[in-house]
Parts: C-alpha cells; sequence; structure tokens
C-alpha cells in the first residue's frame, strides 16, 4: 500500500546543529503514528518540515506517491496537512468565533457570514463534546478549553494529515479520554494522524506505530503492539531504563528547618500548614491549579500572604520579596523556565551568576570576574552542562541543559532550602534523571527540598513525604511508604466529590 | 591581532560607526567648511547636551522602561538653579538645588512606576506636563537673565581646546560604562530589561533598582539643563522642549532595544553623533531646516530596520 505521505531521506542543518539526518517518515490513512524522541532529538524540526515551516536540505516529501513541495504552512494546508502547536497560536483578546476562522473568515459578498461560521463551529465544538461559548475571548478559557478550540481550528480544514505536538499537556484525565476518544473518530475516518508526547503511556494508548528519533536519526519504526516501554525508551536514549533510577543514601534529620502556619493569600490559598526537615525531599502533589506554585510564591515572597506564619530555624520571618528569601538561603526555582527563570540572551555564566553578585562584589560594587568564571566552570562541570563555553548564550542551549543552568544558579546560593517546582518538565529523559541524582545528592548533604511536580512517578521515586494539595488547601500529608500513585489520586478526587456535595 | 580586528567588526556598534564616518565623508566632500576647528567645535558641543540626556535614557529604556520627561526636568533644574543663582544664593549651592530639584521628580517618577506599579509611558507623560507647568508658573513665561558671569564658563567654556559640555560628557560616559559593565548593579540591569520575572524570582531588587534609574535619568537631564543655562546665559522656560524625543531617537539609532536588555554607552554616544552631524551637515549644505526634521525622522526608522535585519540574520 502507498502511504499518504512519505517523506524521503530528510536532512536539515541549521548553524552549529545537525537537526536532520536522512530521516524517513511514513504516514498511513487511518492510522496514528507516535513520534518519539528526547528533546532535540528532531521530532518538531521534521515536523516543521512536513508543514512547509521549513524546507528540508536534503530529500523529498512524497503525497499519494507523487513528489510534492510545501514552501509555507498554507500550501501545507492547501494539501490537507494541518498541525496544532506545543504553543498556542490563538489570539488571548478575541473571541473563540474570530480565532477558529481566523484568515479564512467565510464571507457572503464583501461582509462576514457570521451565521454560516456560528453554525459550523457549534458543529465541530458538539462533535469534540465540549460546550464552548463562542463570543468568549480565548484568553478567559481554561487552557484545557484552548486546546479544544486549537483543534477545532485544525478540523475546520480540510484535514487528511493532523499533526499533534504534546496535545495533553495541559489536559486533565477526562479531558485527555475526551481527546482520544475524538482521535479515534478521526482515525476511523481515514486520517493519518501524527501524536508527539513525552508520556509513554499515552503513546501507548493511542498509537498504532511509533517512529523513535534519536540525535536526529531515526533510529526505528515499531508496531506499538509489538513493543514495551522499556524498549522504546532504550531505543530514545540508547541506554536501559533500570540506569535511571536514583536512590537515597542518608534519613533526614527530626531537626526541623521551615515550617509554614495556616499561610492564606491571593488568589485562593487557604490555611497551608506544613514544614520541612534538614535534608529532607517533600513532594507536592496536586493537579494543575490546585495552588502549589502560589503557596511556594507566597512563601517566598513574591506575592504578599494575607495570614499566615513562616518560620526559619524556629524564627519568624516575612520576606517582603524574593530577594529577601534568597538572603536566607531559600531559593526557588520557578515552573516556567523560558519565562520566569532564564534570562534567554545572557549568557550562561551571567545566568548562573545571577543571584550571588552581592557576594562576588568587591570595593566600589565591581564584579570579580575571576572569582565569577571560577565558580561558573565549578558549577558547569558539576551538573555537566553542555556548552561550548559559559559565554554561550542560555537561548541556544537544550532544555535540559536550560534548566541545569538554573539549577547552577539556585546552588551558587548555596540555599538551605531549595523549592523546586516542575524541574524536570519539558526535560528528555537522559536530563531528567540528572536532575533527580542532583536532587537527592543534595538531600543527602542536608539540603531540605520542597519538590512540586505534577508527574506523579517523580514525586514517588523522590519524596521522603508527600503533601497533596488541592483548590488551595493542603489535603493530606503523608509517609512514602509503600504509597501509590492511585492512593495520591483518590485523596485528589475523594475531595473534589465532597466538595461538590458541599457546594 | 587578527581577533581583535574580529571583535571590533563583530561588535553591535561597528555598523552605525561606519555609518556615522560615510556620513562624515559626504557631507565633507560637499561641505569642506564641516571638518573646520570652529565648526567641529559648536558640533561637539551641541552633540554632548543630547548624549548626556541620552545616556540616562539609556539606563531606563534598558530596563524596558520609557523616560518621556527628561525634557521638562531639564528646563525645570535649569530655572531653579538659574532662579536660586540669580537671588544671590551661591553658585555651586545653586547648581546643587538645581540637580536635586530635577532628581526629586525622578525619584517620583521611580516611586509610582516600580512601588505603585504604573506603566513608565503613563507616569513619565504626565510629569512631562507637570515639570513644565511648573516651570511656567515659577517664570510666569519669562527667561531668568543676569546670571553671574563666573558661571558661564561651564556652558561656554573649553579646557585643551575641548569644550567643557564635551569633557562633562565623556566624564558621564565613562562613569555610565563603568556601572553598566563591571558592576553588580549594571549586570542586574540588564538582567531586569531582559526577563523581568526572572530577575525579580532570582532574588534581584528589582524595585529598587528601577527606582535608582529614574533618578539617575533625571539626573542626566538636570546636568544639561543646568549647563544649558550657562550655555545661553538665560533660563529659558521652554528648553528642553522635545528633548525626551532626541534622547530616544540618539539611543535607538545607537542599537538599544526599546524592550529591554540591550544597548550600549558607546551606541548611545554614536546615535547622538549621527543626529547632531546630520542637522549641522544640512545647515552647511544649506538645506532648508524643515526637511532636517523630515530626515531625522527617516533615520531613526532606518537605524531600527538595519538592527532588525542584523538580529535576523544572527538568529
Amino acid at each position: 500500500m502507498i502511504p499518504l505521505v512519505s517523506m524521503k531521506g530528510i536532512s536539515k542543518r541549521f548553524p552549529g546543529v545537525h537537526a536532520l539526518k536522512h530521516v524517513d517518515f511514513d504516514l498511513h490513512v487511518g492510522e496514528v503514528t507516535g513520534l518519539l524522541g528526547e528533546n532535540g532529538a528532531g521530532k518538531s524540526t521534521l515536523m516543521k518540515i512536513l508543514c512547509g515551516v521549513y524546507a528540508p536540505d536534503e530529500g523529498s516529501i512524497l503525497w499519494e506517491g507523487k513528489p510534492v513541495a510545501f514552501t509555507s504552512i498554507r500550501d501545507a494546508q492547501n494539501q490537507g496537512i494541518s498541525i496544532i502547536f506545543q504553543e498556542f497560536n490563538l489570539c488571548p483578546n478575541i473571541s473563540v468565533l474570530d480565532n477558529l476562522f481566523l484568515g479564512r473568515e467565510l464571507k457572503r459578498g464583501v461582509v462576514l457570514d457570521f451565521k454560516k461560521m456560528r453554525e459550523k463551529a457549534k458543529k465541530i465544538f458538539s462533535y469534540l463534546g465540549v460546550d464552548i461559548p463562542l463570543e468568549q475571548p480565548v484568553g478567559r478559557l481554561s487552557v484545557a478549553l484552548q486546546q479544544m478550540v486549537e483543534i477545532a481550528k485544525a478540523l475546520l480544514l480540510e484535514v487528511k494529515v493532523l499533526v499533534m505536538d504534546e496535545p495533553t499537556s495541559a489536559l486533565t484525565e477526562k479531558e485527555i479520554a475526551k481527546l482520544f476518544q475524538v482521535i479515534r473518530d478521526l482515525k476511523a475516518q481515514g486520517l493519518a494522524i501524527v501524536f508527539i508526547s513525552h508520556k509513554l503511556d499515552e503513546v501507548f494508548h493511542i498509537t498504532d506505530r511509533i517512529v523513535v528519533l534519536r540525535d536526529g536519526e531515526r533510529v526505528g519504526e515499531v508496531r506499538t503492539k509489538d513493543i514495551t516501554e522499556e524498549k522504546i525508551v532504550e531505543m530514545m536514549v540508547g541506554r536501559k531504563l533500570s540506569d535511571f533510577f536514583s536512590t537515597r543514601t542518608s534519613k533526614p534529620s527530626e531537626e526541623i528547618v521551615l515550617s509554614v502556619d495556616q499561610l492564606s493569600g491571593p488568589p485562593y490559598i487557604h490555611d497551608v500548614s506544613f514544614s520541612i526537615r534538614k535534608g529532607e525531599i517533600l513532594g507536592m502533589a496536586g493537579l494543575i491549579g490546585a495552588g502549589r506554585t502560589e503557596t511556594a510564591l507566597l512563601m517566598i515572597g513574591a506575592l504578599r500572604p494575607t495570614d499566615g506564619r513562616i518560620c526559619v530555624n524556629r524564627k519568624e520571618i516575612h520576606f517582603k520579596e524574593p530577594a529577601e528569601a534568597v538572603s536566607h538561603g531559600i531559593m526557588y526555582l520557578s515552573e516556567d523556565r523560558k519565562n520566569k527563570s532564564l534570562v534567554l540572551d545572557m549568557t550562561v555564566r551571567e545566568n548562573i551568576s545571577m543571584s550571588i553578585l552581592d557576594k562576588l562584589s568587591e570595593i566600589l560594587f565591581t564584579i570579580n570576574s575571576q572569582k565569577e568564571r571560577q565558580l561558573c566552570s565549578e558549577y558547569i562541570s558539576r551538573l555537566q552542562i553542555k556548552t561550548p563555553s559559559m559565554e554561550q548564550r542560555v537561548k541556544n542551549l537544550s532544555g535540559g541543559n536550560q534548566q541545569k543552568v538554573v539549577i547552577g544558579r539556585c546552588l551558587a546560593v548555596e540555599p538551605f532550602v531549595l523549592v523546586l517546582d516542575e524541574p524536570t518538565r519539558g526535560i528528555d529523559v537522559n536530563a531528567k534523571a540528572e536532575v533527580h541524582r542532583i536532587i537527592t545528592t543534595l538531600a543527602d548533604r542536608g539540603v531540605s527540598i520542597l519538590l512540586i511536580s505534577s508527574e506523579l512517578p517523580e514525586i514517588l521515586a523522590l519524596s521522603d513525604r508527600v503533601l497533596v494539595m488541592h483548590e488551595g488547601k493542603v489535603k493530606a500529608i503523608l509517609e512514602n511508604k509503600n504509597l501509590t500513585q492511585e492512593q495520591i489520586m483518590q485523596i485528589i478526587l475523594r475531595k473534589e466529590k465532597e466538595s461538590y456535595a458541599s457546594a | 591581532m587578527m581577533s581583535v580586528v574580529k571583535k571590533v567588526f563583530a561588535a553591535r556598534e561597528s555598523a552605525i560607526f561606519l555609518a556615522l564616518l560615510l556620513l562624515m565623508g559626504g557631507i565633507w566632500i560637499f561641505a569642506p567648511k564641516f571638518l573646520s576647528s570652529s565648526n567641529l567645535y559648536l558640533v561637539s558641543r551641541q552633540i554632548s547636551f543630547v548624549a548626556i540626556v541620552a545616556l540616562g535614557e539609556l539606563f531606563v529604556i534598558l530596563s524596558s522602561g520609557i523616560d518621556l520627561s527628561v525634557g521638562s526636568i531639564m528646563g525645570l533644574s535649569g530655572v531653579i538653579a538659574a532662579g536660586a543663582m540669580v537671588s544671590g544664593i551661591p553658585i555651586f549651592l545653586s547648581v546643587l538645588l538645581g540637580l536635586i530639584g530635577g532628581m526629586l521628580l525622578g525619584f517620583i517618577n521611580g516611586i509610582l512606576i516600580s512601588y505603585v506599579g504604573i506603566a513608565p509611558f503613563i507616569v513619565t507623560l504626565g510629569m512631562l506636563s507637570f515639570a513644565r507647568g511648573t516651570i511656567l508658573i515659577l517664570t510666569k513665561g519669562w527667561p531668568i537673565i543676569n546670571i553671574p558671569p563666573v558661571f558661564l564658563v561651564i556652558g561656554q567654556g573649553d579646557v585643551l581646546g575641548v569644550p567643557i559640555p564635551v569633557w562633562i560628557m565623556l566624564v558621564a560616559g565613562v562613569v555610565s560604562y563603568f556601572l553598566l559593565t563591571f558592576t553588580a548593579f549594571g549586570r542586574r540591569l540588564y538582567a531586569i530589561g531582559g526577563n523581568e520575572e526572572a530577575a525579580f524570582l532570582s532574588g534581584i531588587r528589582v524595585r529598587r533598582i528601577k527606582l535608582a534609574i529614574y533618578i539617575l535619568s533625571s539626573l542626566a537631564a538636570s546636568i544639561v539643563g543646568i549647563i544649558l543655562v550657562a550655555r545661553f546665559n538665560s533660563a529659558q522656560p521652554d528648553t528642553g522642549t522635545g528633548w525626551e524625543l532626541d534622547a530616544i531617537a540618539a539611543a535607538v539609532i545607537g542599537g538599544t532595544s526599546l524592550s529591554g536588555g540591550s544597548g550600549t554607552v558607546l551606541g548611545v554616544f554614536i546615535g547622538a553623533a549621527i543626529m547632531g552631524i546630520i542637522r549641522n551637515g544640512l545647515v552647511l549644505m544649506k538645506v532648508s531646516p524643515y526637511w532636517q526634521t523630515a530626515i531625522i525622522g527617516v533615520i531613526i526608522v532606518l537605524a531600527a530596520v538595519l538592527d532588525r535585519i542584523k538580529n535576523k540574520r544572527r538568529a
């Protein structure tokens, strides 16, 4: 059978990187193909070539066996290829309806045909099983609904090939289930679908075939039902899964270094109390929007608490801004690496030393650059940051290495409490394992860690105790002994039912 | 040696510096008088005024802010200093009063922007109007004359054949360069411009630094306002009108990004020089003054376009 789309021998170079090396990639009618690989393996580049964003340096694209060349996204769309990018392409200030038909409005003469557009939009939303008000500005929708609008937008076109880049990262379990139903439906209608995700269980659940990329090369193509998760991970990273677990060598002491007592504050944090012991990893679990990040921000003074106390080494302290928390040795690593952690245009060196410029300053407030460089090279080698030099701008680094730069900044402060907010989000398996190792090593050395993560396996693998948050409140604090993901999810869901009942 | 040459050409400023040289060459061909020492004396002094104000503006723009009130603050500090001198207060003290008056307005700008959280554009637009109004209230629209003659040397005199305002510009440039390049303050300022949220969360006292730069900006403007009193032998109520735009233009032509985080002292100096030399050259070539304003407008946009192209090639 001739594949619907066949990419043959695709190569692409960017300055300094060989992003794709002779990659073959086929798509068949009525099939879901999973595209897997670490960050930087070339998945996005390959998809951008398929959708006409980039032109390949070598290789060709065949459509039902005939060569085609796309010079723009519109070209590819006309052929029937639609992509849902990882970052949304929606205008937050204009309505759902306007977003759906942006750039391809339906007209009657010169005026817009709102009636027809509204009809079409309603039809597609009811097909997707969501009820989204068409006049609402997109920015006011939840991230999950925005994702649905993005999907609806793609389906409005005459689609034959649909590429979904991390479509589930913002969705809840329920919404993911709905999305999968839609994918199965589309598949039955004969669409060829590409599904890109970091979540292996989803890939195994929904795909028919899996193509694995590593360092710009195609490692292999397998039928999903013939392979195990371990084998896939091995293909992706080139080594065995068992190498990835890190173990603690010491137990936390009984000494409480930080306690939070009935902390409340905007937007919806209420009566949060917990304490962390020296050398302890306290995992913080909860759904997106449970209030974990906000709790951390209230703690370090980035947001103003309305009530509650924070005690460091039994002394009550009130942080007016993060700078004060930092000078007390409490460091926060943000969940949003690009927007809230890194100064992308600055160098690796400048990003690492950012929080300790006071310590590096001498007479006349000048920065001792020799000391600065020495310190940076120490963290670069200790955290194994892969960069040509410390003068490299961080925006040119891969996600994992960027994250290590931020971790380097945190460690340079020599904190005794480290708040890590989604420290492994969006980084590949190898880097993840290294970050896990760094976390356990730090705890072994007596640093107390508050670990916020949406990945329960991560929380369970690393934490001494687990705090479960939901809707701005602490629901439970549990010893991590024989604790399972199901137990944690049950706590969250049970409380959800209760709060419905009380409402 | 080669690497030094390479470094020079790779520098952000090299392109506009080349443009500056070409411009000077072009003007010299059509108006040979351009390179006469008397003309260079005048043009360098003219450039120094804009350059000093633009240096202050640079600090603000680096934080991705904007200061529209520098022109009015210039005028007000000149009026305060001149008024004080005329009423018999010692010159040194009068100058100090002028500087403090200007910095106080900068302080108010800074508090409103960083602690109250109002957009810099709005705050400084209000200050532009407020300071200008205050000048008119104080002077009733009349210039202040009878400035003590000893004071005039600051605006009219020279040392080693170089106008004193140019020396002041050079000192201001060295101090600014030092602050931006070698101190923690400068590094933090670039970080704030690059990503304010990241700077805040990593422990930089963003509000304090933002307050400081609006004070610095008004200090630079006040210095120029006071020198201009000496230059014109009077404090004119309309001194500084429109200078905020010249200062911003000099910074932009010099490659400063209005979105913050990138820009240099050298760039600002070259930007101010390009503007001053074009004005001077057009006068020498007897081009109608109406054309000058239009041409400056074209240059500003052209500089931004060139910067855009250069950045694109880099990315």
